[in-house]
C-alpha cells in the first residue's frame, strides 16, 4: 500500500525521499515559497512555506513527507503570517515595484498578490544598498535581493562554478560574488549560466534585454503563481 | 606574511580548520588582509566567497584593520548593572578612540561585544581576545598607560587578568574530586553497555536546557550504521548570565573530558572536540595541557587503559557569535563554516559532524556523566524531581551580595536561592537568560526543574531601582545582533523587534505599538528557523505578560506616532537651504493649539 499524507484534509501519495513539498506539488496542491525550487537541494530560508505538522510549524520544502502526516496549508493563521513574512522581505530591501524591470516577472511581487499584501505594515528599513553594473551583460541590483540563494545553488549544482555565496551576519546578510575586486565583471560568470537566470526578483538582471516583453503581457500580468508554479515546477505538466 | 600563513596551513591543511587560521591571522595582523584571503583560497582549495562569508559572520574577524590592542567591553546587562555605560565614555576619553573606532594611530580600538561570560566579576572585557575582569577607573587608568606604552600583554600585570572561580554552594557534582582516569576504570570494570544503563537510570539530562535524555542520544546515536562518528562537547556558552562551564573547565577540566571519554567508548568515536568559546581563550592552554596530561597518563590518544579504545580530543576555539550554541551551527562552526543551524531532520546523531553520527552535549553534561560513570545512576537519580533528577549548577549574577557558582539540587525554589546569594528587594529575576523568562516577586515560590522553570544555568537577579525595560532594551538588541540572517523571520523579525522596542523605550510609541510589538513576537516566535528566533522575543513577551502597565507607561495619549523622526528627516533639506528658522522645522504630531 502506497504511503499517504493530508494536506488541508486532502490525501496525498507519496514516495519515499520526497518532502512534503514535492508531494505536494506533484498532486497539484500549491504552497506558497520563493527560496525553493525542485531542482536544487531545499535551502529552508524564506519560511513562506511554513504548514503545521501535526501541530507544528515546518518548513515544507525540507521537512520529510511521513506516513499519516496530518498536514495544513491553508489556515486564516498560516495565510496572514505568510503576508506578514513577505512584508518582511519587502520592508528590509528597496522594492519599488513601478520602476524595476522585473515587475510582472517577479516572484516576490507575484506571491504579495496571491497572499493579497496589499501594504507593507512593517516600518520600511531603506537600507544603503549598492549596484553592480560592472559586468557587460549582467547586473546585480542588491537593493531587491531576498537571500533565497537560488543563484548560489544554480552556479554551484548547475552551472559547476561558485560565482555567488551569502556573506554577513543578521539584517547584514548581503550577496557576495566571487573576485577579489568584488565585481561580476571579474568572476568567471556567464550571461547563458542558469545562476543569471533564476533570480525569484530583479536583484539579477540581463543587461539590454528590458522591456522585450512588455508590462501587460508577462507572467504574472494573467496567471497567478500558484497556476505558474504548479505548471512549470512540476515535472509532470512540464512533459 | 606569505610565509607566516603558509607556515599556518602546513599545521592546518583541511578548511575544517579555517576558523583556527583565520584567529591566528586575526591576532597576528589584527584583520584578514586580502592577500591572506587569496592565499588560503588556493592552499585550502575553497572559495574566496566561503573564506569571506566566515569573516563576516564572526565578530572577532575583521576585513578592515583593527588596532594593535583591540579593546572589547562586555554588553552584557549585568555590566551595564555594574557602571558599563560610565566606564566606557572613561575609556573613550582616556584612550581617545570613539566606540567603534580605530585610533588614528592604529594603536587600539574600541567596541562593544556580547557578554564575555564574567558576569559576576565585571564589568568585563577583552583586550585581544584575553578575558579583562573588575573593570574599573583606576584599572582602566592602567590599561590606557600599558596601550599608550605598547607594552605588550605579557608584561601587563596579571591582575587585570584575573578570573575567580567563586562557587559558593557545591553539591554532588562539584563536590567530588575524582581521580583522573577513575571513570575510565569504572566503565572497564563494568562494562560499556552496563554504563550506559546506569547514566539511562540516572535520568541524566542535557544541562544547555533543551533537557534531551542523555542516555538515549548516545544510544541512539550508537545504533547508526557508520563506521565514524564524533563526541562534541558544547563550551560555547554564549547565554548572557551564563558562565558555569568557564569555571567547570577552569577547575573540573579532567572531569569533562573523561566525561566525553566515556561517551566515545559507548558510542564507538575515535575523535571529539571541546568547542570552545573564543572569549573563553584564557583557558586554551591550561586545557591543552590537560590533555597532553592525559594523553601521558594513557588516557587519551591509543589504546586507552590497554583497553584497545582509540579517541582524542581536539579544542576548536570560536570567534564571537552566540547562534554556535545552537548545535547544528556548531557543527557547522567546527567544519569551518558560518554557524548557520542547519534544517532538521537529519539531526546530528544521525549526520552531524561531517555528516556522520555525533553526540553533542554541553560541559556539564559530560561533568555529570563522568560521577554517574564513578557512581552509578542511583548515586545521582535519588536527588532531584521527578522528571528532573540529580543537580543543577547556577551562574547567579545581578544584584545580589554573593554572584558566582551554585549547585542545587533540581526543583530548589526561587527563594531559597535568592537568600542563599544574599539579594534583598528583588523586583524579578531572568531564569535562562535572555532567551528564557522574566519572573517577578509574585513567583518566587516557583521551582527550578524541566517541569516548572527549565534553564540552562543563567540567573540574574534585578532589585527594586532596576526598570526592566533597560534589560527589554538590552537582551532585544543582542538577539538583533547575533541573528545569523539565515530565515526572513528572524533576521528582519528581531531587526523589527529593536525598532520597535526602541520606538517604545524612547517614549515616541502609541497604543498600537504594544499590540505590533506583541503580534511581532508572536511570529518571531512561530516562524523562525531555530532556537534563537523562536526565544527572541521572550523578554518581551514575559514582560508584557507581568508588567503591561510598564509598556503603556510609555506611550503617548495619541492613537498613531509615525514610526520616524521627521524634523530629522528635513535635516539634509535644511542643510541645503541654509535654513533654520521656525518654518523650517516640523512637529512629530500636529498639537492641537485647543489643548
Amino acid at each position: 500500500m502506497s504511503k499517504t499524507i493530508t494536506i488541508d484534509g486532502k490525501t496525498i501519495p507519496f514516495e519515499d525521499g520526497q518532502t512534503i513539498m514535492d508531494a505536494a506539488m506533484a498532486a497539484d496542491v500549491y504552497i506558497p515559497h520563493l527560496c525553493h525550487q525542485p531542482e536544487f537541494t531545499p535551502h529552508g530560508s524564506c519560511k513562506l512555506c511554513t504548514v503545521k505538522v501535526n501541530g507544528r510549524n515546518c518548513s515544507a520544502c525540507t521537512f520529510p513527507a511521513m506516513d499519516g502526516q496530518d498536514v495544513l496549508s491553508e489556515t486564516k493563521e498560516l495565510i496572514d503570517d505568510r503576508k506578514k513574512i513577505t512584508q518582511m522581505l519587502f520592508v528590509e530591501g528597496n522594492h519599488f515595484c513601478p520602476s524595476c524591470e522585473k515587475t510582472g516577472n517577479c516572484q516576490l511581487q507575484a506571491v504579495a498578490y496571491h497572499l493579497n499584501m496589499l501594504d507593507n505594515h512593517f516600518p520600511l528599513f531603506y537600507p544603503d544598498r549598492n549596484v553592480d553594473a560592472s559586468h557587460a551583460e549582467v547586473m546585480i541590483d542588491h537593493n531587491r535581493c531576498i537571500f533565497c540563494a537560488l543563484c548560489v545553488r544554480a552556479s554551484q549544482q548547475t552551472d559547476g562554478k561558485n560565482v555567488f555565496a551569502l556573506s554577513g551576519r543578521g539584517i547584514h546578510k548581503h550577496l557576495i560574488v566571487n573576485a577579489e575586486s568584488g565585481l561580476l565583471k571579474d568572476t568567471d560568470v556567464d550571461v547563458n549560466d542558469q545562476a543569471v537566470h533564476i533570480c525569484p526578483t530583479g536583484a539579477i538582471l540581463v543587461k539590454r534585454t528590458g522591456y522585450q516583453v512588455p508590462i501587460g503581457e508577462r507572467i504574472y500580468d494573467h496567471q497567478q503563481i500558484d497556476q505558474v508554479a504548479l505548471a512549470s515546477e512540476h515535472p509532470k505538466h512540464g512533459k | 606574511m606569505r610565509q607566516f600563513i603558509q607556515g599556518i596551513v602546513e599545521n592546518n591543511h583541511q578548511a575544517t580548520h579555517l576558523l583556527q587560521i583565520l584567529r591566528q591571522i586575526q591576532s597576528r595582523f589584527h584583520y584578514i588582509p586580502e592577500e591572506a584571503i587569496e592565499q588560503l583560497s588556493g592552499l585550502l582549495n575553497i572559495p574566496r566567497t566561503q573564506i569571506i562569508s566566515v569573516i563576516e559572520f564572526y565578530s572577532f574577524f575583521h576585513l578592515t584593520r583593527r588596532g594593535r590592542y583591540e579593546l572589547l567591553i562586555s554588553d552584557s546587562i549585568t555590566d551595564h548593572m555594574l557602571g558599563k555605560k560610565d566606564l566606557l565614555g572613561y575609556l573613550e576619553n582616556k584612550l581617545a578612540v570613539a566606540v567603534g573606532e580605530v585610533r588614528s594611530d592604529g594603536v587600539v580600538s574600541l567596541d562593544n561585544t556580547s557578554c564575555t561570560g564574567m558576569c559576576d566579576q565585571g564589568p568585563a572585557g577583552l583586550v585581544n581576545g584575553y578575558a579583562l575582569t573588575h573593570l574599573d577607573h583606576s584599572s582602566i587608568d592602567k590599561i590606557a598607560a600599558l596601550i599608550n606604552q605598547q607594552k605588550p600583554l605579557s608584561e601587563w600585570p596579571g591582575e587585570l587578568f584575573q578570573v575567580d572561580d567563586n562557587i559558593h554552594k557545591s553539591g554532588l557534582l562539584l563536590n567530588q574530586q575524582l581521580e583522573q582516569g577513575a571513570a575510565l576504570k569504572a566503565v572497564l570494570m563494568r562494562g560499556i553497555k552496563e554504563t550506559l544503563t546506569e547514566i539511562d537510570k540516572s535520568g541524566l539530562r542535557g544541562r544547555g536546557g533543551a533537557g534531551f535524555k542523555t542516555a538515549m542520544k548516545w544510544q541512539f546515536c550508537s545504533e547508526e550504521q557508520q563506521a565514524e562518528r564524533y563526541v562534541v562537547c558544547n563550551a560555547d556558552e554564549g547565554e548572557p548570565g551564563t558562565f558555569k562551564d568557564r569555571v567547570l573547565l577552569n577547575t573540573y577540566a579532567d572531569q569533562v573530558f573523561e566525561g566525553m571519554t566515556v561517551c566515545a567508548a559507548i558510542i564507538g568515536a575515535k575523535q571529539g572536540f571541546l568547542y570552545l568559546r573564543g572569549e573563553y581563550l584564557h583557558l586554551h592552554d591550561k586545557l591543552q595541557n590537560i590533555l597532553e596530561q592525559r594523553r601521558r597518563n594513557g588516557l587519551l590518544g591509543t589504546n586507552i587503559l590497554d583497553a584497545g579504545w582509540n579517541f582524542d580530543i581536539e579544542i576548536c576555539l570560536g570567534a564571537g557569535a552566540y547562534i554556535c550554541g545552537e548545535e547544528s551551527a556548531l557543527i557547522e562552526s567546527l567544519e569551518g563554516k558560518a554557524g548557520i543551524p542547519r534544517n532538521r531532520p537529519p539531526y546530528p546523531v544521525t549526520q552531524g559532524y561531517l555528516g556522520k553520527p555525533t553526540v553533542v552535549n554541553n560541559v556539564e553534561t559530560f561533568l555529570a556523566a563522568a560521577s554517574i560513570a564513578v557512581n552509578g545512576g542511583d548515586w545521582f537519580a535519588h536527588i532531584g524531581t521527578e522528571k528532573s533528577k540529580g543537580t543543577k549548577i547556577l551562574s547567579i549574577s545581578g544584584d545580589c551580595a554573593r554572584p558566582g557558582i551554585y549547585e542545587y539540587p533540581f526543583g530548589v525554589t526561587v527563594q531559597t536561592i535568592l537568600h542563599d546569594c544574599g539579594a534583598d528587594d528583588v523586583l524579578g529575576v531572568q531564569v535562562g537568560g535572555p532567551s528564557g523568562s522574566f519572573i517577578s516577586d509574585q513567583e518566587f515560590e516557583r521551582k527550578l526543574a524541566f517541569e516548572d522553570l527549565a534553564t540552562g544555568g543563567s540567573f540574574i537577579i534585578f532589585n527594586t531601582r532596576r526598570n526592566i525595560l533597560d534589560m527589554v532594551h538590552n537582551f532585544t538588541h543582542f538577539f538583533a545582533h547575533e541573528s545569523c540572517g539565515f530565515c526572513t523571520p528572524c533576521r528582519v523579525g528581531t531587526s523589527l523587534l529593536q525598532k520597535q522596542m526602541d520606538k517604545i523605550v524612547e517614549g515616541h510609541g502609541s497604543a498600537g505599538d504594544v499590540v505590533a510589538l506583541e503580534e511581532l513576537c508572536q511570529l518571531v516566535k512561530n516562524y523562525s528557523h531555530c532556537g534563537l528566533g523562536q526565544t527572541a522575543a521572550n523578554p518581551i513577551l514575559t514582560t508584557l505578560e507581568r508588567y503591561p502597565d510598564l509598556y503603556q507607561s510609555r506611550l503617548k495619549e495619541i492613537s498613531y506616532e509615525p514610526g520616524f523622526d521627521l524634523d530629522g528627516a528635513l535635516e539634509t533639506a535644511r542643510r541645503m537651504a541654509n535654513r533654520d528658522d521656525a518654518g523650517a522645522h516640523l512637529a512629530q504630531i500636529e498639537v492641537n493649539e485647543h489643548e
